[in-house]
């Protein structure tokens, strides 16, 4: 194993699978010469060239929509969005045309276009670089989302979607960027579509996603203090998403919390807690619980956004809810 | 349409205040005391106020990321800005948007923006409501030259041209869009021949100049008010700062900031107003000693007012 943050372990996966594959290359704003907006892409340009590390103009219709088209023919693009926010501009592209191109061509058409972006509240950045719009895309058939926790899943997961034929939105969190953790050596791959149970327990199973996954294994933490033990699980894929290994835990604990930074309403949150009703009712000895955050904007003074998002204290509520 | 000597003036003391303002913007970030990323906007003040200084009450103008001067050119207090950007309740956004969302709508600011480019076509909203509400008012809106190449400045240009709508469109070309370099972003050297496209007139002038800045604004608004349409204007500039407080600059060398430095639109102006004798050195110091003032007491407003209460965060989401 290797100490690596969650931003060197992504840096990583793009080297490695540029130096894999000729056809992969990276696009976006910032990329090269720069080395990201976060510092993620450096020193990728110095190995690959320009050619395949390709600053581009402040155009984000153009890098998705020309991902798409190179990815149809033959390329795998790895487009960089600066902040998820800024999807909502280039929106067409992706929803319209990447998702389902394969669909509405008979079967007959690849698209695989890698995207990256960031979410995520924590550092003042205010309501137009700090949400979670994971739900967005997950409403999308044609489309795998990905959302990685942890440097070592972060790594494992990116290979494996740059490898995915399809259209994958690979959603990072810009407060996990500075996270260590053990990261195998060498090349891996983790399948999109399986979910990782971080903690084992019986008592409560608790769904969390990225940056809350970090929440909810202190809160676990703080709970096992009490006796309470809880099954702390990141689908870290949400499309396709591992309801088996949910469903399971469900079995066994009787109960669910689901937590995701995400605005409560509309959330993927609802999903999870609706595949559970249909497929689990059984299992449950009591209600499902959401926690998320409040229907409203990021602010940008510390005070609200602290309070914004989802903490510990109020997942250890929810799980006592349910006892 | 000579500018009398107080409008000259007040135009000095305004490029000064944004000037003071950003460093000491710069001061307390560096401090820590301020969350999130700013953008300052000094080097650029000719830009900000050459321009503000031909809108009266009704009109409106829309700013981006970097929109510190844009606002105090308009006439934005200093107090409100400063507790703004510092998270406090007594800021322009009640400390809900901070330094990239600093808006007063009944200014006619429209925003700050964290979108590269949002502001056109709202600029283009904005003078349609205008000229639907029939009161002569125009919109301005300020974007970079990177900015350009987005869809929103293609389809906001055309819109305005073909409805003939009472908007300039004022592009601050720094020559950069965070490490792009203009030449690495785009294949013209003037932004303004865009307007071509467009059928609308485009012009280039020296952004370190606030009489260029000031006349050919002044030229670009008189003919939106006559009903004859938007105007594409490109003054060239230069960010002295970063793109974002604790950039590292590594695209641009310290020798062309040097020689930009050299070209300061504040040193340049007070020249001219010492050469054509409108001003003593005496009364130039005089109105800097009073703008370090006015910022030092922004500082302490916006120290001494509270944070917003908890019960904010889920205010205001909704129209009452
Ligand atoms: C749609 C969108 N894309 C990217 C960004 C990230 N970003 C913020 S400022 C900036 C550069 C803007 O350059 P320019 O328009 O020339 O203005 P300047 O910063 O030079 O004033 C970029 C890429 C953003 N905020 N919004």
């Amino acid at each position: 194993m290797l100490e690596m943050t969650y931003s060197q372990a992504i840096n990583a996966a793009l080297r490695e699978e540029m130096r894999r594959d000729g056809t992969v290359y990276i696009l976006g704003e910032d990329v090269g010469v720069f080395g990201g907006c976060f510092g993620v892409t450096v020193g990728l340009i110095d190995e690959f060239g320009a050619q395949r590390v390709m600053d581009t103009p402040i155009s984000e219709t153009a890098i998705m929509g020309s991902a798409v088209g190179a990815a149809a023919a033959g390329l795998r693009p790895v487009p960089e969005i600066m902040f998820v926010d800024f999807m909502a501009v280039c929106l067409d592209e992706f929803f319209n045309q990447a998702a389902k191109m394969r669909y509405m061509f008979g079967g007959k058409a690849r698209v695989p276009v890698t995207l990256r972006t960031v979410c995520g509240a924590g550092v003042g950045a205010a309501a137009q670089h700090s949400q979670s719009l994971e739900a967005w895309f997950t409403h999308m058939p044609g489309v795998k989302v990905v959302m990685p926790s942890t440097p070592a899943d972060a790594k494992g997961l990116l290979a494996a979607s740059i490898r995915d034929d399809n259209p994958v939105i690979f959603i990072e969190h810009k407060v996990l960027y500075g996270l260590s953790g053990p990261v195998p050596e060498g090349e891996y791959t983790i399948p999109l579509g399986k979910a990782d149970i971080k903690r084992p327990g019986g008592d409560v199973t608790v769904v969390a996603t990225s940056m809350m996954l970090h929440k909810a294994l202190a809160a676990a933490q703080t709970l096992a203090g009490e006796g309470i033990e809880a099954e702390v699980i990141d689908p870290r894929t949400l499309s396709p998403l591992d309801k088996d290994t949910i469903l399971e835990s469900v079995a066994k604990t009787g109960r669910l919390v689901v937590v995701h930074e995400a605005v409560k309403t509309g959330g993927f949150g609802g999903e999870i807690a609706a595949i559970v009703a249909e497929e689990g009712f059984d299992y449950l000895d009591a209600p499902i619980k959401r926690v998320g955050a409040p229907f409203t904007p990021v602010p940008f003074s510390p005070p609200l956004e602290a309070a914004y998002i989802p903490d510990e204290n109020k997942i250890i509520a929810a799980v006592k809810e349910l006892l | 349409m000579a500018l009398t000597k107080e409008e000259m003036m007040e135009m000095y003391q305004r490029m000064l205040l944004i000037r003071e303002f950003e460093d000491s913007v710069a001061n307390v970030f560096s401090q820590g005391q301020i969350p999130g990323f700013v953008h300052l906007y000094v080097g650029e003040e000719a830009v900000a106020v050459g321009v503000c200084s031909n809108l009266s009450d009704q009109d409106y103008i829309a700013s981006t990321h970097r929109g510190h001067g844009h606002g105090i050119a308009r006439g934005a207090s200093v107090d409100k800005m400063m507790a703004e950007i510092f998270g406090k309740i007594d800021g322009y956004c009640k400390g809900k948007g901070g330094s990239m969302h600093i808006a007063d709508v009944e200014l006619g600011f429209l925003g700050a923006n964290g979108i590269v480019g949002a502001g056109l076509p709202l600029a283009a909203g904005a003078a349609f409501a205008n000229k639907y509400l029939n009161n002569n008012g125009v919109a301005v809106c300020f974007f970079g030259d990177a900015a350009s190449n987005r869809a929103t400045f293609h389809e906001a240009l055309n819109l305005s041209s073909i409805w003939k709508l009472p908007v300039v469109f004022v592009c601050e070309n720094n020559m950069y869009g965070i490490s792009m370099s203009q030449e690495r972003h785009q294949n013209i050297t003037d932004v303004a021949d865009r307007a071509t496209a467009y059928g609308i007139p485009g012009l280039t002038v020296d952004g370190n100049d606030l009489m260029a800045v000031y006349e050919a604004s002044s030229e670009a608004v008189k003919r939106a008010r006559a009903g004859e349409g938007p105007t594409l204007i490109e003054c060239k500039t230069y960010r002295h700062r970063g793109h974002f407080e604790g950039d590292a600059c590594v695209y641009r060398s310290e020798d062309e900031l040097n020689q930009w430095k050299k070209k300061c639109p504040i040193k340049r102006f007070a020249a001219r107003l010492l050469e054509m004798g409108l001003a003593g050195q005496d009364e130039l110091d005089k109105i800097n000693e009073q703008v370090k003032e006015q910022i030092k007491s922004a500082l302490e407003f916006a120290r001494q007012s509270p944070l917003p209460d908890i019960t904010e965060l889920t205010k205001d989401v909704y129209c009452d």
